[in-house]
């Protein structure tokens, strides 16, 4: 990947997409992308390009998520939808192993049967915000000793193209996180889609040998130098129109120093402890483990779970749980992601997708409660400053 | 080894939670050959004498014969686990332990002094130790034989007890509520049914009874952003769980007599 000079974007039209599927499948792909289903962009395996969500847009508030038509046809003219390729990459669902007890002339032994080969997904339309979520969890679920074995599987056999956004939702806020609309890295391919003057059509970089190999495959043209710089400028006038702000100046450090503000019981009073706001968050990984038995007793199974930190039994120790009120959870949440995470992982753990401000059904707001802590420790300080 | 018994037991309830215990045709010959079946009138009339290893009991305590034999029940019981909201939470029938029961009797029945019942209609374990409460109304099949299996080997059922949310993102499902500003119970509702309504584009009913921590104010939020009467939201927690404290709570933060505005 390093080394070698950046090969020179290209253009693929409209027309061009049904070979990337084509190039994509004959790798051994299974292709994932966004998608219309009961009202939103979901992320779904697709079977051509056809279903993509061409000419839809949506519109996002707290606690609200609606689909519009475009006046354009554009494929990825939308913000973070209810899922992230977390649902593929790092399933809510996963066996780990089975196991069962034969009992022969040898006496009985325990026959383990490991995991399934991982199956192999092209990620298309992977928004910047989310090339850093996957980013994240590679960190998490694979920087470490031990890394996730489902995880590790599917993603080294996952090829990422980003698409990047020319159009911000309400509800993001990914340049406070330190992204921006753009792409520049952990992607095959990067394509940023331009719909102008009727002509719809995608400029094209090439991330790795692999990007480059598929890009062989699909019919494209040399990028002009206006059609690249239209599209940058595009890109760029995005990261100026992001419908939140996160304020993220010595974020951690207001996050401890909250440990005991009365905010907390303002925020348990809205939140319902659903735990959506961690199921939707592309880098929340936290699973739980199910060890299953059949009637017989001769057959278990290991299955990891999705889990949450509003759960009651997520912080079940011996004799009960940790975390019991509303004010603990939400706190222990926000905490971990915008503070501890940078201890534990060295990155915030948000990339200011937005997905837990649409999808929380209370409406609850991140951003809008970090202000909240903020300005609540700056009149605390302002108090005590007082003669 | 002796096959640990099985006993199922009907109080006042529609019989749909037992029911489900024969809907699980697969397994049936697989419990059969792990379990001793002792009782299940709906299967057999026969009856094999107790004590038992585990009981079932469906429906909720009526009457007052029957709060006395709830406890002969308990006695007789080793493992006693209820099964569906009667049981858990007294069912639809508690819905008198918001009227005047008497007067309920009067209109119904031609001849109300044939009618011997109590003032309200209490979950199972208002009387008696209750080991395990699986909810539902009616229960899930799966959910029943996890609990079977579990007992059986002596390990925790893997019954959740947060909100309906956490299965129904897991399940994929485009939340109604903010999708479509549809009502939905789900943040409170306890999960076990696998997010079965918002699967179909419905918003949850509460089969499943409160989850853990249930927010009543925030939920009652939710329904009124939804454009929810004030007297719906009040029906919304009245149905099969309607004496669970915790819908008990939900159906009093939302004022019943206010009319929508528009
Ligand atoms: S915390 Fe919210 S905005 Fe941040 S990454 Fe998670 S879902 Fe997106
Ligand atoms: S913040 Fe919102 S989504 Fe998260 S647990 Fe609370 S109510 Fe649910
Ligand atoms: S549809 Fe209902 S159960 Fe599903 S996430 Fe939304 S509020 Fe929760």
């Amino acid at each position: 990947m390093t080394g070698t000079a950046t090969p020179a974007p290209r253009l693929i039209d409209i027309d061009g997409l049904p070979a990337l599927f084509e190039a994509l499948r004959g790798r051994g792909y299974t292709v994932v992308g966004p998608t219309v289903r009961d009202g939103a962009i979901v992320v779904a395996e697709l079977a051509s390009a056809a279903e993509l969500p061409f000419g839809w847009g949506v519109e996002t508030e707290a606690g609200r998520y609606r689909l519009r038509e475009r006046s354009d046809t554009a494929a990825f003219g939308h913000s973070a939808g209810p899922q992230s390729w977390k649902t593929v990459l790092h399933p809510a669902r996963a066996k780990l192993w089975s196991a069962d007890r034969v009992t022969g002339s040898a006496g009985t032994s325990i026959v383990e049967t490991g995991a399934a080969e991982p199956p192999r997904y092209a990620l298309l339309g992977v928004r910047p915000c989310d090339v850093r979520a996957i980013g994240i969890l590679d960190q998490v679920l694979t920087g470490g000793r031990h890394a996730d074995p489902v995880y590790r599987g599917r993603r080294d056999g996952a090829f990422v193209i980003a698409v990047e956004c020319t159009e911000p939702g309400a509800t993001c806020f990914c340049t406070s996180m330190g992204g921006g609309p753009g792409a520049d890295s952990g992607f095959d391919l990067a394509l940023t889609e331009l719909t102008d003057g009727g002509d719809h059509r995608f400029v094209v970089r090439t991330g790795t040998a692999a990007g480059a190999g598929v890009l062989a495959d699909v019919p494209s043209r040399a990028a002009d130098e206006a059609t690249v710089r239209h599209a940058a400028t595009a890109v760029a006038e995005a990261a100026g129109h992001m419908g939140r702000t996160m304020p993220t100046q010595g974020l951690p450090r207001l996050l401890a120093d909250s440990r005991e503000s009365p905010h907390w019981d303002d925020v348990a009073s809205r939140c319902l402890t659903c735990g959506n706001c961690t199921m939707v968050c592309p880098t929340c990984f936290c699973t739980t483990t199910e060890d299953v038995t059949d009637l017989t007793g001769d057959h278990a199974e290991r299955w990891r779970v999705w889990d949450s930190c509003f759960a009651l039994d997520f912080s079940y120790l011996h004799g009960g749980s940790v975390r019991t009120s509303g004010q603990s959870r939400y706190r222990q949440w926000i905490t971990h992601k915008l503070g501890t995470w940078h201890d534990q992982f060295g990155s915030s753990g948000c990339v200011g997708c937005g997905r837990c401000i649409a999808w929380c059904p209370a409406g609850i707001d991140i951003t809008q409660e970090v202000s909240t802590l903020a300005s609540m420790l700056e009149q605390a300080a302002a108090d005590e400053d007082k003669p | 080894m002796d096959m640990p018994t099985l006993a199922v037991w009907k109080f006042a309830s529609c019989d749909g939670c037992q029911l489900t215990l024969l809907d699980c045709e697969d397994e049936l010959l697989a419990i059969a050959g792990r379990v001793k079946i002792a009782r299940f009138t709906e299967a057999s009339s026969e009856i094999l004498p107790g004590p038992y290893d585990v009981s079932l009991v469906e429906g909720s305590i009526t009457t007052a014969d029957d709060a006395e034999r709830i406890r002969r029940v308990r006695e007789m019981s080793r493992t006693l686990v209820t099964i569906g909201a009667c049981a858990s939470a007294g069912g639809v029938q508690a819905l008198r332990n918001f009227a005047d029961v008497e007067e309920f009797t009067s209109v119904v029945y031609a001849r109300p002094d044939y009618i011997s019942t109590l003032a309200t209609s209490t979950p199972i374990a208002a009387h008696v130790d209750v080991d395990f409460e699986l909810h539902g109304c009616p229960i899930d099949r799966r959910q029943l034989l996890e609990v079977i299996t579990a007992l059986l080997v002596g390990r925790k059922p893997n019954i959740p007890a947060h909100s309906v949310c956490f299965e129904c993102k897991q399940r994929g499902n485009v939340c109604v509520v903010a999708a479509h500003g549809t009502p939905c119970l789900g943040p409170v509702t306890h999960a076990g049914c696998g997010a079965l309504c918002p699967a179909h584009h419905r918003g949850c009913y509460g089969c499943f009874g409160p989850m853990e921590t249930p927010n009543a104010a925030a939920q009652v939020g939710l329904l009124r952003a939804t454009g929810m009467a004030e007297a719906d939201i009040v029906r919304a927690f009245r149905t099969f769980n309607a004496g669970a404290p915790a819908f008990i709570e939900l159906s009093q933060v939302a004022r019943p007599h206010e009319r929508r505005s528009e």
